[in-house]
C-alpha cells in the first residue's frame, strides 16, 4: 500500500479545499494536559503536514529548556477532524500533533509521544489497551473567583429535567461529541448540583487521550456559548462531591479480552489478578499523575465517593479498583475501573501510567491481595489498608522515589514535573487560606 | 451503472511497489492505487469476489522482467483472465518484452510521468468501457464521492476522519456483503494497528455516531461474524 501518511495527507488537502476549511488548528497538550494549538491557513497547511511546524518550545510548560528552544509539531493525520461548531464557510478542522525535535526524532516532552511508547511496549507483547473514562464536571454562572462558584442548578444524581436549559445543553454537547466521531454511552446529572457525567466508549489509549482533551474542550466552548462555564476542577465545592475521571481498562489479545476467565470465581483471569495487583502495588507512585493538582487531594477525602485505601473489589464504589458485574451473555465486557484519576488530569500520562503499573503486575507476576468486601467510605482512615497519598507533597515524594515512573515517563518528564509540582505545593503552603483566618484570627 | 460496477473500476493495485509517481498518475486518472507486494493475495481478492480492480500496474523495475512476467501470467490465468495490466519497465527492459505481448495491455517507461501513466490508464479503461465516469458510490441516501473524498447522508456532508473515511468507502463500495472484523481490519488498514480486531467496531460505532441515529442501521452488525452494509 502506499505509505499511509500519502493518501492521508491527500485526503486532509482535499478535504480542506472541499469544505473551504479557513483555518486547521494544530493540536497538543503540553506536560500539565493544558490544550495548546496553533492556527495555519490552508495555503501553509501542506508544508506542515509535510514537515510539521517549528516553534519554540521553551514556551511550552515541560518542553524544552532554552537552549534547546525549537521544536516540531509533527500533525497526526488521522486525527483530522472539522470542528463542527465553526459555521458553513467559516470551516475550521483540527489536527492531533506530535511533538519532535528539529532532527526529525521523539521528543522527550510530548505526552502524547510517551503514551504511544508505553503502549507500543504492551503491543509488543501482543497487548492491546482499551480504556473509557467517566468524566465528571460542574457547570456554574461563570468562572470569576471571587467567592465560591455557583453551580447553574440544583439538581442532583439521575434528575431529570431539573433545568431544562442545562439539559439541552448536555444533550447539545453529546450530539456535538458524536458528530466528531466520540461515541457517548451515558450522560446523566450527578450527585452534585450543577454537576454533570460524561461516559465515553471504550477504544484505543491513544485515541481515547486524544477524546478526553476534544470533550474537555467541546464541554467548555459549548458551555461558553450558551453564556455559562464548565470546570473539569477535581473539587471546586466544599462539602459535596468533586469530579473525578473513573477510567475502565481492558486488555486483549487480538479478538479475545484477556481479564476474562469463566472458571474463576471472580470472572477474572490470571492475567487480569496480576495487572490489578500491580495497580496496586504502584497505586501510590502513579497518583502525582492521575491526581495532579493540590486541589485533587480535597476530592481523595473519605466521605465523598471518591477512594481513599489502596483495595480493590467487586462491585463496592468505596475501593480504589472496582470489577464491575458483567452481565453473563457478556463476557466481553469485563473490565477493572480504576476510581482515582480526576478530569484534570494530563490524560496522556494518566492512561500511560496506569498501564505501565497493571503491566509491572503482569511482568513480575504479582499476587492479588484478598478482596475488600465492607464499606470502606464507612471505615474512614482508621482500616489497616494503605492510604493513597493525601497531599500533592506525598504523592510527589512517591513519584520521585518511583523506579517504575521514571522508566514509564522518563527523566526528562519526571524531572520537569517535579520540579514544577514542588513549586505549586510550596506556593500553597505560603497561602494563608479563609480557613484559617476564619477558624483563627476571632480566636487566636 | 450500480455502485457496485462503479466500486470496481475505481482501484488500481501495483504490484509489487508503488512508486509515487505512479501514484500520483493513478490518482490523476480519478482512480485510487494500492500497493500489493504479493500476487497471490491479488489472486485472492480477485477470486472472492472483493476484487474490485480497474486495473493491475506490474512494476518491473522493482525486480527482474521475468519475476513481472510471472506476474502477469499469474494474472491472466485466473478465471476469467485479468484484464487490463500496465507494465513499468526501464528502457532496457524493452527487449525483453517481446513474444510476451499476450501478458500484457501496454507499457509504460520509467522513470514515470504521472500525465502519462494517467492517460494511459483513461485509455485502457475506455478501451474496455470500464471508466470511472463518476467515481460516486450511492446507497440508501449515503453518497460517497471518491474524486473528492466527500461523504454525505441525506445531503448532509460527513465529517469523516480518514479511516472513517475508508471504511465506509469499502462498506459501501461492497453493499449487503458481510466482512469479518479481520477482513476489514487487513481491507481497509492493511497496517498494524493498536487497536487490533476490537478497532473495528470502535470505528463502526464511531461511523454510526457520525451517519446519526436516522441511518446509523446502514452499518449492520452480524452477530458473531462481522458487518454488513446496506
Amino acid at each position: 500500500m502506499a505509505p499511509v501518511s500519502e493518501q492521508q495527507a491527500a485526503y486532509v488537502l482535499r478535504t480542506v479545499e472541499e469544505r473551504r476549511i479557513r483555518f486547521v488548528q494544530l493540536w497538543f497538550t503540553d506536560v500539565l494536559g493544558r490544550h495548546k494549538a496553533f492556527h495555519v491557513t490552508p495555503a501553509e497547511l501542506e508544508d506542515a503536514l509535510d514537515e510539521g511546524m517549528t516553534f519554540d518550545g521553551s514556551a511550552i510548560d515541560g518542553f524544552s529548556r532554552v537552549q534547546e528552544a525549537d521544536v516540531l509539531a509533527k500533525p497526526d493525520l488521522d486525527t483530522f477532524q472539522m470542528l463542527p461548531w465553526h459555521g458553513e464557510g467559516e470551516g475550521v478542522a483540527r489536527v492531533f500533533c506530535d511533538i519532535v525535535q528539529v532532527d526529525g526524532s521523539p521528543f522527550e516532552g510530548c505526552p502524547r509521544n510517551r503514551l504511544r511508547r508505553v503502549l507500543d511496549g504492551a503491543h509488543d507483547e501482543g497487548h492491546t489497551f482499551f480504556v473509557a473514562p467517566e468524566l465528571e464536571y460542574f457547570y456554574f454562572d461563570s468562572l470569576e473567583t471571587d467567592g465560591p462558584p455557583k453551580p447553574v442548578d440544583r439538581g442532583s444524581y439521575f434528575d431529570l429535567g431539573t433545568d431544562d436549559s442545562v439539559s439541552r445543553l448536555r444533550r447539545d454537547t453529546v450530539r456535538m461529541l458524536e458528530e466528531m466521531g466520540i461515541p457517548v454511552e451515558h450522560a446523566q446529572h450527578e450527585d452534585a448540583p450543577g454537576q454533570h457525567e460524561l461516559d465515553l466508549r471504550y477504544t484505543d489509549a491513544l485515541t481515547m487521550a486524544d477524546n478526553v482533551m476534544t470533550v474537555r474542550h467541546v464541554v467548555k466552548e459549548l458551555a461558553f456559548h450558551a453564556g455559562i462555564a464548565a470546570s473539569f476542577m477535581p473539587k471546586p465545592l466544599a462539602g459535596v462531591q468533586g469530579s473525578g475521571m473513573h477510567t475502565h481498562l481492558s486488555l486483549w489479545r487480538d479478538d479475545v479480552n484477556e481479564f476474562v476467565d469463566r472458571d474463576d470465581p471472580y470472572g477474572l483471569s490470571t492475567l487480569a489478578h496480576r495487572f490489578i495487583a500491580g495497580l496496586l502495588v504502584h497505586a501510590g507512585e502513579i497518583t502525582a499523575v492521575t491526581n495532579q493538582w493540590v486541589n485533587s487531594y480535597k476530592r481523595l477525602v473519605p466521605g465523598h465517593e471518591a477512594p481513599v485505601h489502596v483495595s480493590w473489589a467487586r462491585n463496592n464504589r468505596s475501593a480504589l479498583v472496582r470489577v464491575p458485574t458483567v452481565k453473563a451473555s457478556k463476557p466481553d465486557s469485563t473490565r477493572l475501573e480504576y476510581r482515582a484519576p480526576d478530569p484534570a488530569a494530563n490524560p496522556y500520562l494518566c492512561f500511560a501510567v496506569l498501564l505501565a503499573a497493571g503491566m509491572a503486575g503482569v511482568r513480575g507476576g504479582y499476587e492479588l491481595p484478598a478482596e475488600s468486601t465492607g464499606n470502606l467510605f464507612d471505615q474512614g482512615t482508621s482500616s489497616d489498608l494503605e492510604l493513597l497519598p493525601t497531599s500533592l507533597k506525598e504523592a510527589c515524594d512517591l513519584m520521585e522515589r518511583s523506579a517504575l515512573l521514571h522508566e514509564t515517563l522518563g527523566e526528562h518528564l519526571v524531572e520537569w514535573f517535579l520540579r514544577n509540582k514542588r513549586a505549586e505545593w510550596s506556593a500553597y503552603k505560603e497561602t494563608v487560606t479563609p480557613f484559617e483566618l476564619d477558624r483563627y484570627l476571632p480566636l487566636l | 451503472m450500480s455502485a457496485l460496477e462503479i466500486a470496481r473500476a475505481v482501484e488500481v493495485a501495483c504490484v509489487p511497489v508503488m512508486d509515487p509517481a505512479c501514484e500520483r498518475g493513478v490518482r490523476l486518472a480519478g482512480l485510487k492505487a494500492t500497493a500489493e507486494p504479493e500476487v497471490a493475495r491479488l489472486v485472492e481478492r480477485l477470486g472472492d469476489g472483493t476484487g474490485e480492480l480497474a486495473a493491475v500496474i506490474v512494476d518491473a523495475t522493482a525486480r527482474s522482467t521475468a519475476d513481472a512476467m510471472a506476474v502477469c501470467r499469474t494474472l491472466r490465468r485466473c478465471d476469467p483472465p485479468f484484464e487490463p495490466i500496465l507494465v513499468v519497465i526501464a528502457r532496457d527492459q524493452l527487449d525483453d518484452l517481446a513474444l510476451r505481448d499476450e501478458l500484457f495491455d501496454d507499457f509504460v517507461i520509467a522513470p514515470l510521468g504521472p500525465e502519462e501513466v494517467a492517460a494511459r490508464l483513461r485509455h485502457l479503461l475506455a478501451l474496455r468501457g470500464t471508466a470511472p465516469a463518476a467515481a460516486v458510490l450511492e446507497h440508501g441516501g449515503l453518497v460517497v464521492n471518491l474524486e473528492t473524498y466527500q461523504a454525505a447522508i441525506a445531503g448532509r456532508v460527513l465529517d469523516l476522519t480518514y479511516m472513517e473515511y475508508e471504511l465506509l468507502r469499502f462498506l459501501a463500495a461492497n453493499p449487503t456483503r458481510v466482512f469479518t472484523r479481520e477482513t476489514l481490519l487487513s481491507r481497509v488498514w492493511g497496517y498494524e494497528y493498536y487497536g487490533g480486531a476490537r478497532t473495528v467496531d470502535v470505528h463502526v460505532r464511531r461511523l454510526r455516531a457520525k451517519l446519526g441515529e436516522e441511518h446509523a442501521h446502514l452499518i449492520q452488525t452480524v452477530r458473531s461474524v462481522g458487518y454488513r452494509f446496506g
